[in-house]
């Protein structure tokens, strides 16, 4: 497991309202595996520390780090990371992380994504577009609206189907995936990966489910509470 | 470590001694984690095990469970992924007492535990016995929810939360250390939240 080092915030600005997409460099960084995430770690003079986990959007040949960061209410970390974090600030990271919500860029794939659970399905789409594999990843992403969806436009480049739930779009009524709509996207894949909130994952476990697709060939990440 | 430009602690100072290093209070919330789908399994038809290095492997039906003598844990649980959720209440049954049932065996000295979604998760044995564990199905006062683990977790609340796993079927019993689900990828052996034993190669 790799050591914390530091990330320099290079780009920074604000795909959608409630977020935030920053892009750092990190000197001598390993090479990492598309759905992988990276601690990030804050350190107040008292010596307080706060740190969270953040997938990663892009690829392993990009020569930044890009994470998505949603604005939580009164997140001790994400308003700091919106509000007052800048382009050449330092902050510490550590990964990349975790082995299991990874694609391996072999097996056929669908990508059921909702909200900024998008981001790991942006660093597994730019992975299969740089290595040629685009035949073996689906995506299938979800939001409110396409000005909520962090990546809307490029997941649509990526050939991604969407989905949003409070706002008609090209002729589909507002609302969430219909197991119509998914059956013909679980047709043929090996794997299903379920990244969002608890509500979405329990949604998209249950849709994949129906469609077909065994419990056991479900990967699922969750973030946030649980609303209830 | 350098600090972070303009960074200063918002939340009130915990309770010296309450917080582990690294995490933060989470409050009423309680974050939902799993690399799995949820399994639906009704739990009249949930059986538990004790197998693997036992004098008397045992398994025990739903209603069995519930018939045993109760115990309960209140305190805090800590999850490597930096929450932690303070004065819980949590029942079910002591692991001593369902050990006491199976009797290990003298050379057992590590436990993988099984969850019926194929998960699991090591521990050694000492880390579940001596009233530190407990296999449970109710959470302040009303049934497990299943998104948390329900019918039925194991729960170790004095190591990262990735140990107590979700939707228990087995406890088994070892001679050596073998990895589990999250430890085959990447995370600590034992997981220490006091010691911040995340990640594999964490002291």
């Amino acid at each position: 497991m790799a050591a914390w080092s530091d990330g320099r915030i290079i780009e920074k600005d604000q795909p959608t309202a409630n977020t935030v997409r920053l892009r750092l460099h990190v000197d001598d960084r390993p090479h990492h595996l598309p759905g992988q995430h990276y601690i990030l770690r804050l350190r107040a003079p008292d010596g307080y520390t706060a740190q969270r986990s953040y997938s990663l959007a892009s690829d392993s040949d990009d020569p930044l780090l890009e994470l998505l960061v949603e604005r939580q209410p009164d997140g001790e970390v994400s308003e700091f990371l919106a509000d007052v974090a800048e382009v050449g600030d330092v902050l510490e990271l550590r990964g990349p992380i975790g082995r299991w919500f990874v694609w391996d860029t072999k097996a056929r794939i669908l990508c059921l994504v909702g909200g900024t659970g998008v981001v790991p399905a942006v660093a597994m789409a730019r992975t299969a577009r740089r290595l040629g594999r685009t035949d073996l990843l689906r995506i299938a992403a979800m939001g409110r609206s396409r000005d909520d969806l962090a990546y809307a436009a490029e997941l649509e480049r990526h050939g991604a189907t969407l989905a949003f739930t409070r706002a008609d779009a090209d002729g589909r009524s507002a609302g969430p995936f219909t197991a119509d709509e998914l059956a013909p996207l679980v047709d043929g894949v090996d794997l299903g990966y379920v990244c969002g909130s608890a509500r979405f994952a329990s949604y998209a476990e249950d849709l994949l489910v129906a469609c077909g697709l065994d419990p056991a060939a479900i990967r699922v990440e969750r973030f946030g509470p649980t609303g209830d | 470590m350098p600090v972070t430009r303009g960074f200063h602690r918002r939340r009130p100072e915990p309770e010296r001694g309450r917080l582990p290093p690294g995490q933060y209070d989470t409050g009423s919330s309680w974050p939902v984690l799993s690399a799995e789908a949820t399994p639906h399994q009704p739990e009249e038809s949930w059986t538990f095990s004790i197998d693997g290095l036992v004098e008397s492997p045992h398994t025990w039906t739903w209603q069995e469970l519930q018939a045993l003598p109760g115990s309960t844990f209140f305190g805090d649980i800590h999850c490597v992924t930096t929450w932690s959720k303070l004065d819980t209440t949590f029942s079910g049954v002591s692991v001593d007492d369902l050990l006491a049932v199976a009797r290990p065996d003298p050379a057992a000295a590590f436990v993988m535990a099984h969850s019926v979604t194929g998960y699991t998760t090591n521990l050694p044995l000492a880390d579940v016995t001596g009233g530190r564990a407990w296999v449970v199905w109710s959470f302040d006062g009303k049934p497990l929810p299943r998104q948390h683990g329900g019918p039925l977790r194991l729960l170790v609340p004095h190591l990262y939360f990735w140990k107590s796993a979700k939707w228990l079927s087995r406890l088994e019993l070892m001679a050596e250390d073998l990895p589990g689900f999250w430890e085959q990828n990447g995370y600590h052996d034992r997981g220490d939240p006091w010691r911040e034993q995340r990640y594999q190669g964490d002291d």
